[in-house]
């Protein structure tokens, strides 16, 4: 699957981010993923690591941070966490609400050691 | 030690890239639709049938996925319109990459539609932005109703639902009311047609979203358009008439109609 291209995608980014703070090492880089972005994490997980393996980024490891599909309903505003595509709102029983979260394929952050 | 928080995306240069060529694509008025499904479920159909509907005056070239061969090529380029074959060799998914490399010798402003069919897979290509204007998804009847709560990411993300085979319902288990509630589910407001590239049946409520789409297209793309720009410079060492070039062998030039003429 394409998660190997996204573990890449990873690396490319550390090394970019490495370069731009000048650390002298990343010791992890956590990625937030979410259940809409069609990403299996354990699949990431083991591209990962089988990418690392025998870089200049070793031993560099991987947190995943998985979320939710978050909605917002356009009457009261509430914001939910959607479970078993219920999306209506738990609050106030409207229909009309509209996705803002759950798709992110995005970096959270490096640990680093400075140079 | 220390934590440093990021907020940037996985895959942004992917994104980079594709945002450049959505802006490529405003800039000449181009509609660029991405399909996905799984393999087997009829977009290299569905094209076939939408090509036959174009007048040949139509100004739409197809771009197609493969991990092998440029059969589905060869398919297409038998309406006369241009087609270019992307074989992946491996990878399960087009990215804005292939895309942009692929339409390096394609003059745009010589194009008003562009279709890209994906690599024929449910999970991956929902990841990597084209810079389409939207995506299509096709699932057909010989599959599961429930295809769309297994893999939402692409039925979130598409604009459009079809289901194809339809000609195939007697035959098969699949509850077509239930796969349009699990659409539905997972994306409110989702369109949904439904059709048979075999017997034809439906295509017309397809070719009408299609047309639909593209019309709001243009005003997004109108709207948009940045007045400074209007004439980009052009592509260094192509010529602005170059024809595309064809899996087929046997293009067409790409004609623009006299300015009025649509």
């Amino acid at each position: 699957m394409h998660e190997l291209s996204i573990a890449n995608a990873i690396l490319d980014a550390v090394r970019e981010e490495r370069a731009r703070l000048n650390a002298a090492r990343v010791i992890k880089v956590g990625v937030r993923i979410g259940e809409l972005a069609g990403v299996d994490p354990e699949a990431l997980s083991f591209g990962f690591g089988v990418l690392v393996k025998d870089t200049d980024l070793e031993p560099l490891t991987l947190e995943i941070e998985s979320t939710s599909r978050r909605h917002e309903c356009s009457h009261c505003k509430h914001v939910f966490t959607v479970v078993d595509y219920e999306v209506d709102c738990p609050d106030c029983g409207s229909a009309d609400t509209r996705c803002i979260g759950g798709d992110e394929l995005e970096l959270a952050f490096l640990e680093v050691e400075e140079s | 030690m220390s934590r440093l928080p990021l907020e940037k995306k996985v895959l942004s240069e992917n994104d980079r890239i594709a945002g450049r060529l959505r802006e490529r694509f405003q800039q000449h008025q181009v509609f660029c639709l991405n399909f996905i499904s799984s393999p087997g479920a009829g977009k290299t159909s569905l094209l076939e049938r939408t090509l036959e509907r174009f007048r040949p005056s139509e100004r739409v070239a197809l771009l197609t996925g493969d991990i092998q061969t440029d059969n589905d090529a060869r398919r297409l380029a038998r309406f006369g319109f241009p087609v270019k074959q992307i074989t992946t060799g491996g990878t399960c998914h087009l990215d804005a990459r292939m895309i942009e490399r692929a339409l390096a010798d394609w003059p745009l402003e010589s194009l008003d539609t562009l279709l890209i069919e994906n690599v024929g897979n449910l999970v991956c290509p929902s990841s990597y932005d084209l810079g389409e204007a939207a995506k299509v998804v096709v699932l057909s009847v010989a599959e599961g109703e429930d295809k769309p709560l297994k893999y939402p990411a692409i039925f979130f993300k598409s604009e459009l639902l079809v289901l194809n085979k339809t000609d195939l319902l007697p035959y098969v288990s699949f509850d077509l009311g239930k796969a349009r509630e699990y659409a539905l589910q997972v994306h409110p407001g989702m369109e949904i047609v439904e059709l048979s590239c075999q017997t034809g049946a439906g295509l017309d409520g397809w070719m009408k979203w299609l047309a639909r789409r593209r019309e709001s297209a243009k005003d997004v793309a109108l709207a948009s358009r940045p007045l400074s720009r209007e004439h980009p410079t052009p592509e260094r060492g192509r010529r602005q008439d170059a024809r595309p070039a064809g899996a087929g062998g046997e293009t067409p030039a790409l004609h623009r109609p006299a300015p009025g003429q649509k």
